[in-house]
């Protein structure tokens, strides 16, 4: 089974990273852009009885530093 | 005295750190690999070194704080051990929950490496005894993630419980109120992004990081 960890820093974090791609859109000619912030996505290949505390346990744990940090986790179902 | 200091793999300061070490305590460091789950007997101090541990992957110091010997070094903190993190050190500190806050990437997003002007804010603590308060002194820097951040409630117990043991001159990286190192609660713990260890002889350019050792010595020794 696999998941999606979007980790994403907690609004009111400055991020200057977001900022830098910011102003390289703007650069490229991109007049529409407000804000970018920048974020990580981590996929988990899981054995099917991985349930979803654990993967909020890998979350908390290390995947995301909570002080700074969010995340989301998306489970993706099997087609 | 007897010291260890924490090895990871991407560590690159270790022997900087060990070598300071023994030329202020006359005794060769224990140099203690991260998958160790003990460390070794009768420690009487722990430094966690610069470098780039895991490659700073996921985060700096983010997956160091989690190696097996870490378990020991938060308990021996919590025993009341004198405990360092330098630079990488301190980003395994505050991710190992030893420390609170998190140092994030430098606010205008290049790595600075120079010597740069600090002021010791608390000469009370055991790191910091042999400073005046007030000092105002160089120590080198060389990071890309050095800004520290914490909540406003936070840096303000920080401030108040007189637990920033060291603040930059100038804005050097973004870290909020300029904090450049700071303390745990008990006092035993210091994190800083600095590096004292690469200003401990006249070789170095500079002095002022030996004072810092010398006082944990004396500390240890009281």
């Amino acid at each position: 089974m696999k998941a999606r960890v979007f980790i994403t820093l907690k609004s009111g974090v400055l991020d200057p990273q977001g900022k830098a791609i910011h102003h390289a859109l703007e650069g490229l000619g991109f007049s529409g852009v407000n804000d970018v912030r920048a974020g990580k996505l981590i996929e988990l290949d899981l054995t099917d009885s991985t349930s979803n505390s654990d993967i909020e346990e890998m979350c908390r744990k290390l995947l995301a530093n909570t002080v700074i940090e969010n995340f989301r986790i998306e489970k993706l179902e099997n087609a | 005295m007897n010291s260890a200091v924490i090895v990871f793999p991407g560590s690159n300061c270790d022997r900087d750190l060990a070598v300071a070490l023994e030329q202020v305590t006359g005794r060769k460091p224990a140099m203690v690999w991260h998958k160790d789950s003990a460390l070794p007997d009768g420690v009487d101090f722990i430094g966690v070194p610069g470098g780039f541990s895991y490659g700073d992957y996921l985060r700096s110091g983010a997956m160091a704080a989690r190696s097996p010997i870490m378990a020991a070094v938060k308990d021996a903190a919590a025993r009341g051990v004198p405990v360092i993190g330098i630079c990488n050190g301190f980003q395994v500190l505050t991710e190992a929950g030893l420390l609170p806050g998190a140092l994030m990437r430098n606010a205008r997003l290049s790595f600075v490496c120079r010597p740069v002007p600090l002021r010791v804010e608390n000469s009370q603590s055991l790191f910091t005894s042999q400073y005046d308060s007030g000092e105002e002194i160089v120590f080198p820097v060389a990071h890309h993630d050095g800004n520290y951040q914490a909540d406003e409630a936070m840096l303000d117990r920080l401030e108040g419980e007189g637990r920033v043991a060291f603040r930059y001159l100038d804005s050097v990286n973004g870290s909020a109120r300029n904090i450049a190192g700071i303390l745990n609660d008990a006092g035993n713990v210091l994190g800083l992004m600095p590096h004292p260890e690469r200003v401990v002889e006249p070789a170095h350019g500079g002095t002022d990081g030996r004072r810092l050792f010398e006082g944990l010595l004396e500390a240890v020794n009281a």
